[in-house]
Protein backbone atom coordinates (compact mmCIF):
# COMPACT_ATOMS: atom_id res chain seq x y z
CA UNK A 1 0.00 0.00 0.00
CA UNK A 2 1.46 3.36 -0.99
CA UNK A 3 1.75 6.23 1.47
CA UNK A 4 -0.79 8.28 -0.47
CA UNK A 5 -3.43 5.61 -0.10
CA UNK A 6 -2.66 5.24 3.59
CA UNK A 7 -3.01 8.97 4.13
CA UNK A 8 -6.23 8.99 2.14
CA UNK A 9 -7.49 6.16 4.35
CA UNK A 10 -6.85 8.27 7.45
CA UNK A 11 -8.56 11.21 5.76
CA UNK A 12 -11.73 9.19 5.13
CA UNK A 13 -11.77 7.85 8.69
CA UNK A 14 -11.39 11.41 10.01
CA UNK A 15 -14.44 12.51 8.00
CA UNK A 16 -16.62 9.91 9.68
CA UNK A 17 -15.11 10.60 13.08
CA UNK A 18 -15.98 14.29 12.72
CA UNK A 19 -19.59 13.42 11.95
CA UNK A 20 -19.86 11.05 14.90
CA UNK A 21 -18.26 13.44 17.36
CA UNK A 22 -20.72 16.22 16.77
CA UNK A 23 -23.99 14.37 16.34
CA UNK A 24 -24.64 14.17 20.08
CA UNK A 25 -24.09 17.79 21.04
CA UNK A 26 -26.90 19.84 22.66
CA UNK A 27 -27.71 22.98 20.67
CA UNK A 28 -26.71 25.24 23.59
CA UNK A 29 -23.11 24.24 22.97
CA UNK A 30 -23.14 24.82 19.23
CA UNK A 31 -21.57 28.28 19.45
CA UNK A 32 -18.65 27.19 21.68
CA UNK A 33 -18.25 24.12 19.51
CA UNK A 34 -18.09 26.16 16.34
CA UNK A 35 -15.60 28.45 18.01
CA UNK A 36 -13.55 25.52 19.34
CA UNK A 37 -13.33 23.76 16.00
CA UNK A 38 -12.51 27.14 14.48
CA UNK A 39 -9.47 27.23 16.75
CA UNK A 40 -8.48 23.70 15.79
CA UNK A 41 -8.18 24.58 12.12
CA UNK A 42 -5.74 27.22 13.35
CA UNK A 43 -3.24 24.37 13.03
CA UNK A 44 -2.62 26.10 9.70
CA UNK A 45 -0.11 28.16 11.71
CA UNK A 46 2.06 25.07 11.55
CA UNK A 47 1.87 25.13 7.75
CA UNK A 48 2.64 28.84 7.78
CA UNK A 49 5.75 28.23 9.91
CA UNK A 50 6.94 25.50 7.57
CA UNK A 51 6.54 27.52 4.37
CA UNK A 52 8.05 30.63 5.91
CA UNK A 53 11.05 28.62 7.11
CA UNK A 54 11.61 27.56 3.50
CA UNK A 55 11.05 31.02 2.02
CA UNK A 56 13.93 32.48 -0.02
CA UNK A 57 12.71 35.72 -1.55
CA UNK A 58 11.10 38.97 -0.47
CA UNK A 59 7.69 38.05 -1.88
CA UNK A 60 7.60 34.58 -0.39
CA UNK A 61 8.84 35.94 2.95
CA UNK A 62 6.17 38.63 3.00
CA UNK A 63 3.38 36.20 2.10
CA UNK A 64 4.69 33.60 4.54
CA UNK A 65 4.83 36.22 7.27
CA UNK A 66 1.19 37.16 6.63
CA UNK A 67 0.26 33.46 6.72
CA UNK A 68 1.97 33.07 10.11
CA UNK A 69 0.27 36.17 11.56
CA UNK A 70 -3.13 35.00 10.26
CA UNK A 71 -2.65 31.44 11.47
CA UNK A 72 -1.43 32.61 14.85
CA UNK A 73 -4.40 34.97 15.30
CA UNK A 74 -6.73 32.12 14.32
CA UNK A 75 -5.29 29.59 16.73
CA UNK A 76 -4.63 31.75 19.81
CA UNK A 77 -7.65 34.00 19.40
CA UNK A 78 -9.84 30.97 18.69
CA UNK A 79 -8.90 29.08 21.83
CA UNK A 80 -9.05 32.18 24.02
CA UNK A 81 -12.45 33.29 22.79
CA UNK A 82 -13.82 29.76 23.27
CA UNK A 83 -12.43 29.60 26.78
CA UNK A 84 -14.01 32.94 27.57
CA UNK A 85 -17.40 31.69 26.39
CA UNK A 86 -17.13 28.47 28.35
CA UNK A 87 -15.91 30.18 31.49
CA UNK A 88 -19.36 31.67 31.75
CA UNK A 89 -21.03 28.33 31.54
CA UNK A 90 -18.93 27.09 34.39
CA UNK A 91 -19.11 30.07 36.74
CA UNK A 92 -22.76 29.81 37.58
CA UNK A 93 -22.62 26.18 38.72
CA UNK A 94 -23.54 26.36 42.34
CA UNK B 1 9.25 12.75 9.47
CA UNK B 2 10.91 10.61 12.10
CA UNK B 3 8.75 8.06 13.85
CA UNK B 4 9.19 9.88 17.14
CA UNK B 5 7.61 13.01 15.70
CA UNK B 6 4.93 10.88 14.04
CA UNK B 7 3.99 9.40 17.41
CA UNK B 8 3.71 12.86 18.95
CA UNK B 9 1.45 13.90 16.09
CA UNK B 10 -0.79 10.90 16.81
CA UNK B 11 -1.08 12.21 20.36
CA UNK B 12 -1.95 15.63 18.98
CA UNK B 13 -4.70 14.14 16.80
CA UNK B 14 -6.08 12.28 19.83
CA UNK B 15 -6.13 15.51 21.84
CA UNK B 16 -8.20 17.20 19.13
CA UNK B 17 -10.64 14.29 18.97
CA UNK B 18 -10.97 14.22 22.76
CA UNK B 19 -11.26 18.00 22.81
CA UNK B 20 -14.18 18.04 20.37
CA UNK B 21 -15.80 15.17 22.25
CA UNK B 22 -15.50 16.96 25.61
CA UNK B 23 -16.79 20.19 24.05
CA UNK B 24 -20.04 18.34 23.47
CA UNK B 25 -21.14 18.33 27.10
CA UNK B 26 -21.66 21.41 29.32
CA UNK B 27 -19.73 19.97 32.25
CA UNK B 28 -16.60 19.09 30.32
CA UNK B 29 -16.68 21.71 27.57
CA UNK B 30 -14.06 24.00 29.06
CA UNK B 31 -11.72 21.10 29.74
CA UNK B 32 -12.24 19.98 26.13
CA UNK B 33 -11.13 23.34 24.81
CA UNK B 34 -8.04 23.24 27.03
CA UNK B 35 -7.20 19.68 25.93
CA UNK B 36 -7.36 20.75 22.28
CA UNK B 37 -5.32 23.88 23.03
CA UNK B 38 -2.66 21.80 24.79
CA UNK B 39 -2.50 19.45 21.80
CA UNK B 40 -2.05 22.47 19.56
CA UNK B 41 0.84 23.75 21.66
CA UNK B 42 2.55 20.36 21.44
CA UNK B 43 1.98 20.34 17.66
CA UNK B 44 3.59 23.78 17.33
CA UNK B 45 6.63 22.83 19.38
CA UNK B 46 7.02 19.56 17.47
CA UNK B 47 7.02 21.50 14.20
CA UNK B 48 10.23 23.33 15.10
CA UNK B 49 12.58 20.43 14.24
CA UNK B 50 10.57 19.86 11.03
CA UNK B 51 11.56 23.28 9.75
CA UNK B 52 15.13 22.09 9.13
CA UNK B 53 16.95 25.32 9.82
CA UNK B 54 20.61 24.92 10.64
CA UNK B 55 21.12 28.28 12.24
CA UNK B 56 19.06 31.28 13.22
CA UNK B 57 18.14 33.32 10.14
CA UNK B 58 15.75 36.02 9.01
CA UNK B 59 12.96 33.50 8.49
CA UNK B 60 13.22 32.41 12.13
CA UNK B 61 12.93 35.98 13.32
CA UNK B 62 9.91 36.49 11.06
CA UNK B 63 8.26 33.33 12.38
CA UNK B 64 8.71 34.40 16.00
CA UNK B 65 7.60 37.99 15.33
CA UNK B 66 4.66 36.84 13.22
CA UNK B 67 3.49 34.34 15.81
CA UNK B 68 3.73 36.88 18.62
CA UNK B 69 1.93 39.48 16.53
CA UNK B 70 -0.88 37.01 15.78
CA UNK B 71 -1.00 36.05 19.45
CA UNK B 72 -1.36 39.72 20.39
CA UNK B 73 -4.09 40.36 17.83
CA UNK B 74 -5.90 37.18 18.85
CA UNK B 75 -5.70 37.96 22.57
CA UNK B 76 -6.89 41.55 22.20
CA UNK B 77 -9.72 40.39 19.93
CA UNK B 78 -10.75 37.52 22.18
CA UNK B 79 -10.71 39.42 25.46
CA UNK B 80 -12.00 42.80 24.37
CA UNK B 81 -14.97 41.58 22.34
CA UNK B 82 -18.39 41.93 23.92
CA UNK B 83 -20.29 38.70 24.41
CA UNK B 84 -22.94 39.92 21.99
CA UNK B 85 -20.33 40.37 19.27
CA UNK B 86 -18.99 36.84 19.65
CA UNK B 87 -20.29 35.58 16.28
CA UNK B 88 -18.40 38.33 14.44
CA UNK B 89 -15.21 37.43 16.26
CA UNK B 90 -15.53 33.78 15.28
CA UNK B 91 -16.13 34.88 11.69
CA UNK B 92 -12.99 37.02 11.77
CA UNK B 93 -10.76 34.30 13.26
CA UNK B 94 -12.16 31.86 10.74
CA UNK B 95 -11.46 34.29 7.92
CA UNK B 96 -7.80 34.80 8.78
CA UNK B 97 -7.43 31.02 9.13
CA UNK B 98 -8.81 30.63 5.61
CA UNK B 99 -6.45 33.32 4.37
CA UNK B 100 -3.50 31.53 5.93
CA UNK B 101 -4.59 28.26 4.32
CA UNK B 102 -4.73 29.90 0.89
CA UNK B 103 -1.32 31.55 1.37
CA UNK B 104 0.35 28.32 2.48
CA UNK B 105 -0.93 26.52 -0.61
CA UNK B 106 0.10 29.41 -2.88
CA UNK B 107 3.61 29.57 -1.45
CA UNK B 108 4.07 25.86 -1.91
CA UNK B 109 2.93 26.27 -5.52
CA UNK B 110 5.32 29.19 -6.13
CA UNK B 111 8.17 27.21 -4.60
CA UNK B 112 7.54 24.24 -6.85
CA UNK B 113 6.99 26.45 -9.89
CA UNK B 114 10.34 28.17 -9.42
CA UNK B 115 12.39 25.12 -8.52
CA UNK B 116 11.75 23.15 -11.74
CA UNK B 117 10.74 20.37 -9.40
CA UNK B 118 7.49 20.31 -11.33
CA UNK B 119 4.13 19.37 -9.92
CA UNK B 120 2.08 16.22 -9.98
CA UNK B 121 -1.64 16.18 -10.59
CA UNK B 122 -2.24 15.03 -7.02
CA UNK B 123 -0.26 17.99 -5.71
CA UNK B 124 -2.05 20.36 -8.07
CA UNK B 125 -5.50 19.17 -7.03
CA UNK B 126 -4.92 19.51 -3.29
CA UNK B 127 -3.05 22.79 -3.69
CA UNK B 128 -5.77 24.29 -5.88
CA UNK B 129 -8.47 23.12 -3.50
CA UNK B 130 -6.73 24.73 -0.53
CA UNK B 131 -6.15 27.99 -2.41
CA UNK B 132 -9.67 28.19 -3.73
CA UNK B 133 -11.55 27.26 -0.57
CA UNK B 134 -9.16 29.14 1.70
CA UNK B 135 -9.42 32.46 -0.13
CA UNK B 136 -13.17 32.07 -0.58
CA UNK B 137 -13.47 31.50 3.16
CA UNK B 138 -11.27 34.53 3.84
CA UNK B 139 -13.27 37.05 1.82
CA UNK B 140 -16.61 35.42 2.67
CA UNK B 141 -15.89 35.59 6.40
CA UNK B 142 -14.90 39.25 6.18
CA UNK B 143 -18.23 40.01 4.52
CA UNK B 144 -20.05 37.97 7.18
CA UNK B 145 -18.17 39.97 9.81
CA UNK B 146 -19.13 43.27 8.17
CA UNK B 147 -22.75 42.20 7.95
CA UNK B 148 -22.95 41.21 11.60
CA UNK B 149 -21.25 44.44 12.62
CA UNK B 150 -23.97 46.25 10.72
CA UNK B 151 -21.76 47.77 8.02
CA UNK B 152 -23.61 45.96 5.27
CA UNK B 153 -26.95 45.34 6.80
CA UNK B 154 -29.07 44.97 3.71
CA UNK B 155 -28.61 41.98 1.45
CA UNK B 156 -27.22 43.10 -1.88
CA UNK B 157 -28.94 41.60 -4.86
CA UNK B 158 -29.29 42.58 -8.46
CA UNK B 159 -30.87 40.87 -11.45
CA UNK B 160 -28.73 38.16 -12.92
CA UNK B 161 -26.63 37.85 -9.80
CA UNK B 162 -26.84 34.08 -9.73
CA UNK B 163 -25.85 34.01 -13.39
CA UNK B 164 -22.83 36.22 -12.73
CA UNK B 165 -21.82 34.06 -9.78
CA UNK B 166 -22.25 31.02 -11.99
CA UNK B 167 -19.98 32.61 -14.60
CA UNK B 168 -17.27 33.38 -12.03
CA UNK B 169 -17.52 29.85 -10.76
CA UNK B 170 -17.27 28.47 -14.30
CA UNK B 171 -14.09 30.49 -14.96
CA UNK B 172 -12.65 29.31 -11.63
CA UNK B 173 -13.40 25.68 -12.46
CA UNK B 174 -11.97 26.13 -15.95
CA UNK B 175 -8.73 27.51 -14.51
CA UNK B 176 -8.63 24.62 -12.02
CA UNK B 177 -8.97 22.08 -14.80
CA UNK B 178 -6.25 23.87 -16.76
CA UNK B 179 -3.83 24.16 -13.84
CA UNK B 180 -4.61 20.77 -12.36
CA UNK B 181 -5.23 18.67 -15.43
CA UNK B 182 -2.09 19.81 -17.19
CA UNK B 183 -0.17 20.17 -13.93
CA UNK B 184 1.33 23.39 -15.24
CA UNK B 185 3.15 26.05 -13.28
CA UNK B 186 1.55 29.00 -15.04
CA UNK B 187 1.79 31.68 -12.34
CA UNK B 188 -0.46 34.19 -14.10
CA UNK B 189 -3.31 31.71 -14.33
CA UNK B 190 -2.77 30.93 -10.67
CA UNK B 191 -2.96 34.58 -9.60
CA UNK B 192 -6.15 35.05 -11.62
CA UNK B 193 -7.61 32.01 -9.91
CA UNK B 194 -6.65 33.32 -6.46
CA UNK B 195 -8.25 36.72 -7.14
CA UNK B 196 -11.41 35.22 -8.60
CA UNK B 197 -11.80 33.00 -5.55
CA UNK B 198 -11.65 36.10 -3.35
CA UNK B 199 -14.28 37.79 -5.52
CA UNK B 200 -16.45 34.69 -5.42
CA UNK B 201 -16.34 34.64 -1.60
CA UNK B 202 -17.70 38.20 -1.58
CA UNK B 203 -20.27 37.47 -4.28
CA UNK B 204 -21.45 34.36 -2.45
CA UNK B 205 -22.06 36.01 0.94
CA UNK B 206 -23.20 39.46 -0.27
CA UNK B 207 -26.76 38.45 -1.22
CA UNK B 208 -27.37 36.49 1.98
CA UNK B 209 -29.35 38.24 4.70
CA UNK B 210 -28.03 38.84 8.20
CA UNK B 211 -30.38 36.24 9.70
CA UNK B 212 -28.58 33.51 7.80
CA UNK B 213 -25.09 34.56 8.87
CA UNK B 214 -24.81 31.79 11.51
CA UNK B 215 -25.26 29.21 8.78
CA UNK B 216 -22.77 31.02 6.58
CA UNK B 217 -20.14 31.25 9.33
CA UNK B 218 -20.59 27.60 10.21
CA UNK B 219 -20.26 26.65 6.55
CA UNK B 220 -17.17 28.81 6.05
CA UNK B 221 -15.72 27.31 9.24
CA UNK B 222 -15.99 23.85 7.75
CA UNK B 223 -14.60 25.20 4.45
CA UNK B 224 -11.51 26.48 6.21
CA UNK B 225 -11.16 23.08 7.88
CA UNK B 226 -11.21 21.38 4.48
CA UNK B 227 -8.74 23.90 3.07
CA UNK B 228 -6.38 23.16 5.96
CA UNK B 229 -6.76 19.43 5.33
CA UNK B 230 -5.92 19.97 1.66
CA UNK B 231 -2.89 21.99 2.76
CA UNK B 232 -1.91 18.98 4.86
CA UNK B 233 -1.85 16.90 1.68
CA UNK B 234 0.04 19.62 -0.17
CA UNK B 235 2.86 20.02 2.31
CA UNK B 236 2.60 16.44 3.55
CA UNK B 237 1.64 17.07 7.15
CA UNK B 238 -0.58 14.43 8.71
CA UNK B 239 -1.70 16.42 11.75
CA UNK B 240 -3.01 19.16 9.49
CA UNK B 241 -4.93 16.59 7.46
CA UNK B 242 -6.55 15.07 10.54
CA UNK B 243 -7.33 18.37 12.30
CA UNK B 244 -8.65 20.01 9.14
CA UNK B 245 -10.80 17.05 8.21
CA UNK B 246 -12.32 16.79 11.68
CA UNK B 247 -13.29 20.46 11.51
CA UNK B 248 -14.51 20.08 7.94
CA UNK B 249 -16.85 17.19 8.63
CA UNK B 250 -18.10 18.31 12.03
CA UNK B 251 -18.64 21.82 10.66
CA UNK B 252 -20.62 20.48 7.72
CA UNK B 253 -22.86 18.51 10.05
CA UNK B 254 -23.33 21.54 12.31
CA UNK B 255 -24.32 23.60 9.27
CA UNK B 256 -26.89 21.00 8.24
CA UNK B 257 -28.28 20.86 11.79
CA UNK B 258 -28.72 24.62 11.76
CA UNK B 259 -30.48 24.57 8.42
CA UNK B 260 -32.72 21.80 9.70
CA UNK B 261 -33.70 23.95 12.68
CA UNK B 262 -34.77 26.66 10.24
CA UNK B 263 -36.47 24.13 8.00
CA UNK B 264 -34.57 25.29 4.94
CA UNK B 265 -32.29 23.31 2.72
CA UNK B 266 -28.74 24.65 2.68
CA UNK B 267 -29.00 25.44 -1.04
CA UNK B 268 -31.88 27.77 -0.27
CA UNK B 269 -29.77 29.70 2.25
CA UNK B 270 -26.89 30.07 -0.18
CA UNK B 271 -28.68 30.79 -3.42
CA UNK B 272 -32.20 31.86 -2.46
CA UNK B 273 -31.30 35.44 -1.39
CA UNK B 274 -34.26 35.04 0.93
CA UNK B 275 -35.08 37.96 3.20
CA UNK B 276 -34.09 40.45 0.56
CA UNK B 277 -37.16 40.56 -1.63
CA UNK B 278 -39.57 41.89 0.98
CA UNK B 279 -42.34 40.35 -1.10
CA UNK B 280 -43.27 37.91 1.64
CA UNK B 281 -43.83 40.73 4.09
CA UNK B 282 -46.35 42.47 1.87
CA UNK B 283 -48.24 39.28 1.18
CA UNK B 284 -48.40 38.54 4.91
CA UNK B 285 -49.60 42.02 5.82
CA UNK B 286 -52.63 41.88 3.56
CA UNK B 287 -53.92 38.81 5.38
CA UNK B 288 -54.15 40.58 8.70
CA UNK B 289 -57.58 41.95 7.88
CA UNK B 290 -57.25 45.28 9.68
CA UNK B 291 -56.29 43.73 13.00
CA UNK B 292 -54.41 46.00 15.32
CA UNK B 293 -51.90 45.37 18.06
CA UNK B 294 -52.76 46.00 21.70
CA UNK B 295 -50.11 47.90 23.62
CA UNK B 296 -49.54 47.42 27.34
CA UNK B 297 -47.85 49.62 29.94
CA UNK B 298 -45.03 48.42 32.16
CA UNK B 299 -47.05 48.56 35.41
CA UNK B 300 -49.77 46.33 34.00
CA UNK B 301 -47.19 43.95 32.60
CA UNK B 302 -45.49 43.78 36.00
CA UNK B 303 -48.82 42.92 37.58
CA UNK B 304 -49.47 40.12 35.09
CA UNK B 305 -46.00 38.69 35.65
CA UNK B 306 -46.06 39.04 39.42
CA UNK B 307 -49.30 37.10 39.82
CA UNK B 308 -48.53 34.39 37.29
CA UNK B 309 -47.62 30.86 38.30
CA UNK B 310 -45.67 29.92 35.24
CA UNK B 311 -43.69 32.33 33.12
CA UNK B 312 -41.71 31.47 30.02
CA UNK B 313 -39.17 33.96 28.69
CA UNK B 314 -38.28 33.79 25.00
CA UNK B 315 -35.08 35.75 24.34
CA UNK B 316 -33.98 36.77 20.85
CA UNK B 317 -31.49 38.95 19.07
CA UNK B 318 -33.20 42.07 20.44
CA UNK B 319 -32.02 41.08 23.91
CA UNK B 320 -28.47 40.78 22.62
CA UNK B 321 -28.61 44.18 20.91
CA UNK B 322 -30.02 45.87 24.01
CA UNK B 323 -27.41 44.09 26.18
CA UNK B 324 -30.32 43.22 28.42
CA UNK B 325 -29.29 39.74 29.58
CA UNK B 326 -28.42 40.93 33.11
CA UNK B 327 -31.79 42.65 33.50
CA UNK B 328 -33.46 39.49 32.23
CA UNK B 329 -31.73 37.50 34.97
CA UNK B 330 -32.68 40.08 37.57
CA UNK B 331 -36.31 39.92 36.48
CA UNK B 332 -36.29 36.14 36.60
CA UNK B 333 -34.75 36.22 40.11
CA UNK B 334 -37.31 38.74 41.29
CA UNK B 335 -40.15 36.57 39.95
CA UNK B 336 -38.52 33.49 41.48
CA UNK B 337 -38.59 35.18 44.91
CA UNK B 338 -42.33 35.60 44.51
CA UNK B 339 -42.77 31.90 43.84
CA UNK B 340 -43.26 32.25 40.09
CA UNK B 341 -41.82 29.37 38.10
CA UNK B 342 -39.62 30.92 35.40
CA UNK B 343 -38.21 29.05 32.44
CA UNK B 344 -36.34 30.24 29.36
CA UNK B 345 -37.31 28.89 25.96
CA UNK B 346 -34.31 28.78 23.67
CA UNK B 347 -34.94 28.44 19.97
CA UNK B 348 -32.04 26.68 18.26
CA UNK B 349 -31.47 29.59 15.89
CA UNK B 350 -32.43 32.51 18.12
CA UNK B 351 -29.85 35.26 17.85
CA UNK B 352 -27.10 35.12 15.35
CA UNK B 353 -25.54 31.73 16.13
CA UNK B 354 -26.86 28.48 17.53
CA UNK B 355 -26.46 28.70 21.27
CA UNK B 356 -26.00 32.49 21.12
CA UNK B 357 -28.74 32.98 23.72
CA UNK B 358 -27.27 30.30 25.96
CA UNK B 359 -23.93 32.07 25.96
CA UNK B 360 -25.51 35.42 26.81
CA UNK B 361 -27.73 34.03 29.55
CA UNK B 362 -24.79 32.07 30.93
CA UNK B 363 -22.87 35.33 31.07
CA UNK B 364 -25.68 36.73 33.21
CA UNK B 365 -25.54 33.67 35.51
CA UNK B 366 -28.89 32.15 34.59
CA UNK B 367 -28.73 28.52 35.79
CA UNK B 368 -28.76 25.82 33.06
CA UNK B 369 -31.79 24.03 34.43
CA UNK B 370 -33.91 27.08 33.65
CA UNK B 371 -32.89 26.96 30.00
CA UNK B 372 -35.24 24.72 28.03
CA UNK B 373 -34.98 23.67 24.44
CA UNK B 374 -37.84 24.29 22.06
CA UNK B 375 -38.97 20.64 21.95
CA UNK B 376 -39.21 20.51 25.75
CA UNK B 377 -41.14 23.73 26.19
CA UNK B 378 -43.75 23.52 23.43
CA UNK B 379 -45.85 20.65 24.89
CA UNK B 380 -46.18 22.62 28.14
CA UNK B 381 -47.06 25.93 26.53
CA UNK B 382 -50.84 25.65 27.19
CA UNK B 383 -50.24 25.75 30.95
CA UNK B 384 -48.07 28.86 30.81
CA UNK B 385 -49.65 32.01 32.23
CA UNK B 386 -47.37 34.60 30.72
CA UNK B 387 -44.94 34.20 27.86
CA UNK B 388 -42.53 37.11 27.75
CA UNK B 389 -40.93 37.56 24.34
CA UNK B 390 -37.83 39.74 24.56
CA UNK B 391 -36.50 40.81 21.20
CA UNK B 392 -37.38 37.55 19.46
CA UNK B 393 -39.43 37.71 16.31
CA UNK B 394 -39.30 35.11 13.56
CA UNK B 395 -38.77 32.21 15.98
CA UNK B 396 -42.18 32.85 17.60
CA UNK B 397 -44.09 33.71 14.43
CA UNK B 398 -47.17 31.46 14.16
CA UNK B 399 -47.11 32.03 10.40
CA UNK B 400 -44.66 29.15 10.35
CA UNK B 401 -47.58 26.95 11.41
CA UNK B 402 -50.61 28.70 9.90
CA UNK B 403 -49.70 30.54 6.73
CA UNK B 404 -48.77 28.23 3.89
CA UNK B 405 -47.69 31.14 1.70
CA UNK B 406 -45.19 32.42 4.28
CA UNK B 407 -41.52 31.91 3.44
CA UNK B 408 -40.95 30.53 6.93
CA UNK B 409 -43.87 28.06 6.70
CA UNK B 410 -42.83 24.76 8.26
CA UNK B 411 -40.03 26.18 10.39
CA UNK B 412 -40.23 24.83 13.93
CA UNK B 413 -41.11 27.70 16.28
CA UNK B 414 -41.60 28.28 19.97
CA UNK B 415 -45.38 28.27 20.24
CA UNK B 416 -45.61 31.40 22.36
CA UNK B 417 -49.12 32.18 21.13
CA UNK B 418 -50.50 29.17 23.04
CA UNK B 419 -49.70 30.76 26.41
CA UNK B 420 -52.61 32.47 28.22
CA UNK B 421 -51.03 35.89 27.76
CA UNK B 422 -48.11 36.86 25.58
CA UNK B 423 -46.15 40.03 26.30
CA UNK B 424 -43.89 41.06 23.44
CA UNK B 425 -41.12 43.53 24.22
CA UNK B 426 -40.09 45.29 21.07
CA UNK B 427 -38.65 48.60 19.97
CA UNK B 428 -41.01 49.13 17.06
CA UNK B 429 -43.26 47.23 14.69
CA UNK B 430 -40.36 46.59 12.31
CA UNK B 431 -40.24 43.10 10.82
CA UNK B 432 -37.69 40.54 11.95
CA UNK B 433 -34.67 39.46 10.00
CA UNK B 434 -36.73 37.26 7.71
CA UNK B 435 -38.48 40.49 6.68
CA UNK B 436 -41.99 39.20 7.25
CA UNK B 437 -44.92 40.34 9.35
CA UNK B 438 -45.36 38.54 12.68
CA UNK B 439 -48.90 37.21 13.16
CA UNK B 440 -48.22 36.76 16.88
CA UNK B 441 -48.39 40.52 17.46
CA UNK B 442 -51.97 40.61 16.23
CA UNK B 443 -53.32 37.73 18.33
CA UNK B 444 -56.05 38.46 20.89
CA UNK B 445 -53.92 37.28 23.80
CA UNK B 446 -50.87 39.33 22.81
CA UNK B 447 -49.85 42.63 24.41
CA UNK B 448 -47.05 44.78 23.02
CA UNK B 449 -44.65 46.49 25.43
CA UNK B 450 -42.87 49.01 23.23
CA UNK B 451 -39.46 50.45 24.07
CA UNK B 452 -35.85 49.49 24.52
CA UNK B 453 -35.69 46.04 26.11
CA UNK B 454 -33.20 47.09 28.78
CA UNK B 455 -35.16 50.16 29.86
CA UNK B 456 -38.47 48.27 29.84
CA UNK B 457 -37.00 45.48 31.93
CA UNK B 458 -35.63 47.95 34.46
CA UNK B 459 -39.08 49.50 34.81
CA UNK B 460 -40.62 46.05 35.21
CA UNK B 461 -38.13 45.11 37.92
CA UNK B 462 -38.69 48.39 39.77
CA UNK B 463 -42.46 47.88 39.61
CA UNK B 464 -42.17 44.33 40.91
CA UNK B 465 -39.91 45.37 43.77
CA UNK B 466 -42.29 48.19 44.74
CA UNK B 467 -45.41 46.05 44.81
Amino acid sequence: MSTEILVFFIFVLAIFLGFELISRVPSMLHTPLMSGTNAIHGIILLGGMLVLAAADGTLTRALGFVAVVFGSANVFGGFMVTDRMLQMFKKKKK
Amino acid sequence: MSSFIAIIFIGVAVSFILGIKLLGSPKTARLGNLVAAFGMLVALITTVPLMRVESWNLNCTLIVVGTLLGLGIGAVGAYSVKMTAMPQMVALFNGVGGGAAALVASLEFLKRANSFEGITTFFAVTMLFATLIGSLSFSGSLIAFAKLEGYLEKPHTFPGQNILNGLILAVILGLCVYLGGWATTNTTAFIVLFSLALVFGVAMVMPIGGADMPVVISLLNSFTGLAVAADGFTINNLSMIVAGTLVGSSGTLLTLLMCKAMNRPVTNVLFGAFGSSGGGGKAGASDLGGKTVKPIQADEAALLLGYAQQVVIVPGYGMAVAQAQHQVRELSDELGKRGVEVRFAIHPVAGRMPGHMNVLLAEANVPYDQLCEMEAINPTMDRVDVCLVIGANDVVNPAAREDKSSPIYGMPIIEADRAKTVIVMKRSMAAGFAGIENLLFYKDNTRMLFGDAKASLQTLIAQLKAS
